[in-house]
């Protein structure tokens, strides 16, 4: 493989007519490292999750993964690759197990290994009273902890989950987050694609975020902010007249803002010399370096 | 954590285990339909062979030679057929495809579209054999002589079941919508069931339509199915390999027609 990258993609590109979703994408996936795809929706993370599995074509570029060239030895890599999709796609009418029995044929379990590696995906899924419940009955929280376990009983070296916490009550979201990072601490590779800031800020060794197909930022989460929003912000609270207005003397005195909603923060106000308006100090954050480098406004 | 790539011995295609996981998949969400699938593929045919049977049986006692229990009892075999492949193929894939997104799921692990097309066809082509078979059994009960040529009927049955399948899931992968399906079942399915020497003998009809009736496989299947009950010819090796044909043919068109689909 090669320099030890579970994914390597140089230059794709994927068109759907005149609209181009992935415009020149690289991006590398560490062996035994979690890579978050952070990205406004519409940035082309679920496209990117899709030609990983060779399930869109790249029109240009290349694509590794674990090794294998695609989409012509796509079937390899995804032999050892499990994917968690965006909407659950579990049979409904199947119980719990028999959903992760199907599963360990079609990832080609052996006979010996099939009752074992069930039994310990029912286990990760923390499903084991519900094993004969059909999935029909599983509230929301137990569908998507089964869905990722589904994409775990061969044990793949190589996780793909798209959005995997999307929708989800934060105490569901907690349970997932606890089950990722038992994962990742296994040293199973992950590539987790989201918009949910906190979750690629808690999960990923270093985040991607994507704005129009391509990369704008790549590097761990501590180091993007302080590149890209300094150490500090201050957050000033008003209305809309007074937010204008500290937009435009911040702009005046060279320093970058972005809004919120309900404030303004001013990013990276260490280095204001006292030219830093009144409002509330903060750490910066990832979702500083997110608005500004994927823009204020959803196109 | 092993780096070294692990590399698969070949990557072939139509790879057995891909196929038997579709299959399994299917087999074991079978345990969870039986019941609808099964009335659904044999009751409708039954009724057709009861109301012909004792409507038109009334009227008429020999048709083409036979007594038309014999043949509307072998001739029935060509409906079940159809209502147990092309039907739940059609419906089956495109909510698969569609609703449950289960096709996503499949293609995500280590299986391509075309041994997902081959073994649902191949699955629907074995439930035919024996739901194919269900009709003409019951016919015995109404005078229908059983026959040891009989027992080739279900290898009939799934040859033209594996064919009526293919032609179900291409329909399914040019379909935008569930609508579109009215067209084919209005259009071409239900003459191609009524003009298939099922009810009544094609040498009734006119000339060209005696011609052009070779060319619908499920006039071919009754043939065969009454050459199985009464005596082959040797003009059913031709019947044979015509539906061979038909099944080759439709086989690379659902794969054709899916890859599109589920491939972007």
């Amino acid at each position: 493989m090669s320099d030890g990258l579970a994914i390597r993609l140089r230059g794709v590109v994927k068109r759907y007519g005149p609209i181009t979703a992935v415009n020149g994408l690289d991006l590398d996936v560490p062996l035994g490292t979690c890579v978050g795809l952070l990205g406004p929706n519409g940035a082309g993370k679920s496209t990117t999750m899709r030609m990983l599995t060779a399930q869109a074509i790249a029109d240009e570029g290349e694509l590794e993964v674990l090794g294998f060239m695609l989409p012509g030895e796509s079937k390899a890599a995804r032999a050892q690759c499990g994917v968690a999709p965006q909407l659950d796609n579990l049979d409904v009418s199947l119980t719990v197990e028999q959903n992760l029995r199907v599963f360990a044929h079609l990832y080609r379990i052996g006979r010996a290994d099939r009752r074992d590696a069930v039994e310990r995906a029912i286990r990760m899924a923390n499903l084991v009273d519900r094993r004969d419940s059909r999935v029909d009955t599983l509230s929301g929280g137990m569908r998507r902890r089964l869905l990722i376990a589904r994409a775990l009983v061969h044990r793949p070296r190589l996780v793909l989950l798209d959005e995997p916490t999307v929708g989800l009550d934060p105490q569901v979201r907690q349970e997932l987050w606890a089950l990722i990072d038992a994962l990742r601490a296994e040293g199973t590779t992950i590539l987790m694609s989201t918009h949910y800031i906190e979750e690629a800020e808690r999960l990923a060794d270093t985040v991607l975020i994507m704005s129009h197909g391509s990369a704008v930022a790549a590097g761990p989460p501590a180091q993007l902010v302080a590149e890209h929003a300094g150490r500090e912000a201050i957050e000033v609270y008003g209305p809309p007249a007074k937010l204008a207005e500290t937009e435009e003397a911040c702009r005046a005195a060279g320093l970058a803002t972005r809004r919120t909603g309900t404030s303004v923060s001013v990013l990276g106000v260490e280095q204001a010399d006292g030219n830093a308006p009144e409002g509330e100090r903060r750490p910066a954050n990832l979702e500083d370096v997110f608005v500004l480098l994927t823009g204020e406004e959803i196109d | 954590m092993a780096v070294e790539p692990a590399r698969a011995s070949t990557i072939g295609r139509l790879e057995r285990p891909a196929i038997t996981g579709v299959l399994v998949r299917e087999m074991v969400n079978f345990s969870s339909y039986w019941r609808s699938a099964t009335f659904s593929s044999t009751v409708e045919p039954t009724i057709y062979l009861l109301a012909f049977g004792f409507g038109f049986g009334a009227l008429v006692n020999q048709v083409a030679g036979y007594d038309y229990v014999e043949f509307i009892g072998t001739g029935i075999v060509a409906t079940a057929v159809l209502f147990s492949s092309a039907f739940p193929a059609m419906f089956g894939t495109f909510v698969k495809y569609k609703f449950q997104r289960t096709y996503d799921a499949i293609l995500a692990a280590p299986v391509d579209t075309e041994e997902l097309v081959t073994a649902e066809a191949l699955w629907i082509a074995m439930r035919t054999s024996v739901f194919g078979c269900v009709p003409m059994v019951v016919a015995i009960f109404f005078g229908l002589d059983p026959s040891w040529g009989m027992l080739a009927v279900p290898f009939i049955a799934f040859v033209a079941g594996y064919g009526w399948a293919n032609f179900g899931i291409s329909i399914a992968g040019f379909a935008k919508s569930f609508e579109n399906f009215s067209y084919v079942v209005s259009a071409v399915l239900t003459p191609l069931f009524l003009v298939a020497g099922t009810f009544f003998p094609i040498s009734t009809l006119p000339d060209w339509a005696q011609v052009l009736a070779n060319f619908n496989p499920l006039y071919q299947c009754v043939e065969l199915v009454r050459g199985a009950a009464f005596g082959f010819v040797w003009t059913d090796l031709l019947r044979l390999g015509a539906l061979v044909v038909f099944g080759l043919a439709t086989w690379r068109i659902a794969i054709y027609a899916m890859t599109r689909k589920l491939v972007d």
